[in-house]
């Protein structure tokens, strides 16, 4: 099986060395091949299990509750600023 | 003092005969001697860790407030969110983030009085099955230092099976509480899906995840279990139902249990040691009255490559997060939006957590989704629907917790496949959501084997009642691993 690995990379937004883009491409290779073993199952008309509990939607009040402190959040930030996250310029 | 059980504990520190200090010291003593060698934490704590214990005598001298895990000492594993104090999720990435809150489970021990020590190792992002994927270091099995304490929550089974705390808390979306526990040698629970809050544990695969103890008996989780279960607003997906008194479910009796032994799980590719631990684990449930027969259960042999397409999918999506923006790592190399994202995470992840990534990403890409994604979504219907027919005529389901007993370190490194492997018996139970415990069964090469019990949704109370029945009949979980006589030349405490 071939894989673009370099497609999904840049959907993953990771950089990898040409090295790794090798070796990820062969192991995924295997990784999916044994996936399709569920091929074998047949599987038409059954329904998706996208959670072990059937849940729907849960909702709550609309009321303000305090949130952690902004200092101890911003002080997690690789780069700030007077409070705010500094990223590199996006637009030109 | 740091190789007793909470409940020991609990009575001496009730009858005044010692202090929280004094276990918090002899368990720092404890890890002082051995952690060079096992290295089951990333972060400890001792002055914070201290400073709680105090706290907690002054409860216990005045007899207010006072619960079970008052003054007990716990380790906690690193992908859960403690205020002030470093959680990495043994991540270059995450190597320097202080959570501004902490997890309901950290908050709810903190109320219940017990004393956190430090937080334990574990693969990436609790992305392995060894602790060989920990972006700091790899965790020895305490039983053989040559093997691995199994994973994820390797640093948590380590610290437990080697006296290093009393007891602890791991994660398992795969069997990351499971595995490492019948690795080591110690309890492990995997409690139903939504029985305990998420909330603060860094997600991995957010359908699949769900913390649970860690501990050296039945009664022990049990008693954790009573703190840390329960609704929280904060998890969405919490279940909000009653929780009963685990305590109450340590009767030891098996009288008319129906047992269902799973025949797929006894077959290729299991070691003839584990199969062996597992059949006289059967036969001691008959002598003791209950009723054991075997049960197929066919499409648990697509379980592993269900969960190694619905698992990265949803880890690719959590992990999107860690962009370098907000918290954690940002290369230095950031010249434009775009290269610092590259950058930041190529940096930041190790291996596996890329393959993940990578693997998620594929299965949900466009022209891919339906053939992987929804497909394994699918059979994880068909494979919940194979517990729902089981449970019909069984109490409880029981198999090996592992295919063998630990590996050596280096040995399942080179081919992720094989690795993958090691989780056959956990996986199906994390995909039906299905709570399920693992206990010491009996030793391969003087290695622990695991007896895995899995229950029906929310059907905690029966997996305790037959885990302990099974305990109070054997004394494999007595058994201390020989590595702990090399210290015995420090003081007896």
């Amino acid at each position: 099986m071939k894989i673009d690995v370099e497609h999904v990379a840049r959907l993953a937004r990771l950089g990898l060395s040409d090295e790794e883009k090798k070796l990820y491409g062969e192991q995924l290779s295997r990784i999916l091949e044994y996936a399709e073993t569920l091929n074998r199952l047949k599987a038409e008309g059954i329904e998706p299990t996208t959670h072990s509990l059937s849940m729907k939607n849960i909702f709550r009040e609309d009321k303000v509750i305090p949130c952690s402190d902004i200092d101890s959040i911003i002080a997690n930030a690789p780069r700030e600023e007077s409070g705010m996250f500094v990223v590199p310029r996006i637009m030109e | 003092m740091n190789s007793s059980t909470a409940h020991e504990l609990h009575t001496r520190l009730r009858n005044k005969e010692i202090s929280s200090v004094e276990i918090t010291e002899a368990v720092f003593r404890r890890i002082e001697s051995v952690e060079d060698k096992i290295k089951s934490y990333v972060t400890l704590n001792k002055e914070f860790a201290l400073a709680a214990a105090r706290e907690a005598d002054k409860k216990l001298k005045s007899g207010e407030n006072i619960g079970p895990l008052t003054g007990i000492p716990i380790a906690i594993k690193d992908n859960m969110c403690t205020k002030g104090i470093l959680t990495t999720c043994s991540s270059k990435i995450l190597a320097n983030f202080l959570p501004p809150y902490n997890a309901t489970v950290v908050e709810k021990l903190k109320e219940a009085g017990a004393v956190a020590i430090g937080k334990t190792n574990l693969d990436e992002f609790a992305m392995g099955s060894s602790t060989e994927n920990s972006g700091f270091h790899t965790t020895r099995n305490p039983w053989n230092i040559e093997t691995v304490p199994g994973g994820s929550s390797g640093g948590s089974a380590a610290a437990v099976a080697a006296g290093e705390c009393i007891l602890a808390l791991g994660s398992d979306t795969g069997g990351s509480i499971r595995q490492p526990a019948s690795f080591c040698g110690v309890v492990g629970l995997k409690p139903t899906y939504g029985r305990v809050s998420r909330y603060g544990l860094v997600a991995f695969a957010s359908s699949l995840d769900q913390i649970g103890p860690i501990t050296k008996d039945v009664t022990d989780a049990a008693i954790l279990m009573n703190v840390i279960a329960g609704y929280d607003p904060s998890d969405s997906t919490s279940a909000d139902l009653p929780i009963p008194d685990y305590k109450k479910a340590l009767v030891a009796d098996a009288k008319r249990f129906r047992i269902g032994l799973i025949s797929d799980l006894m077959g290729v590719g299991i070691d003839e040691n584990v199969k062996k631990a597992i059949k006289d684990a059967a036969r001691l449930f008959e002598k003791l009255g209950a009723i054991v027969e075997e049960v197929p259960l066919p499409t648990f042999e697509y379980a592993v490559p269900t969960y190694y397409i619905i698992a990265p999918a949803e880890a690719s999506s959590n992990l999107a997060r860690y962009d370098g923006v907000k918290y954690g790592h940002r290369s230095k190399e950031a010249p434009d939006l775009l290269s610092m994202y590259y950058n930041t995470r190529r940096e930041g992840f190790g291996p596996e957590v890329k393959r993940r990534i990578m693997l998620g990403t594929y299965a949900l890409s466009a022209g891919y989704y339906d053939a992987y994604y929804l497909k394994a979504l699918k059979v994880r219907t068909l494979i919940k629907q194979d517990f729902e027919k089981a449970f019909k005529r069984f109490d409880v389901l029981i198999s090996p917790t592992a295919p063998s007993v630990a590996f050596k370190i280096g040995e399942k490194t080179a081919d992720p496949l094989s690795m993958y492997l090691s989780d056959i018996a956990t996986i199906p139970v994390n995909l039906a959501g299905l709570p399920a415990i693992s206990i010491p069964c009996g030793f391969a090469n003087g290695l622990p084997i695991g007896l895995q019990i899995i229950g029906e949704a929310f059907a905690e109370e029966k997996l305790f009642q037959i885990a302990y029945t099974y305990e109070q009949n054997t004394d494999w979980h007595k058994r201390k691993p020989s590595f702990a006589k090399a210290s015995e030349g420090k003081p007896k405490l």
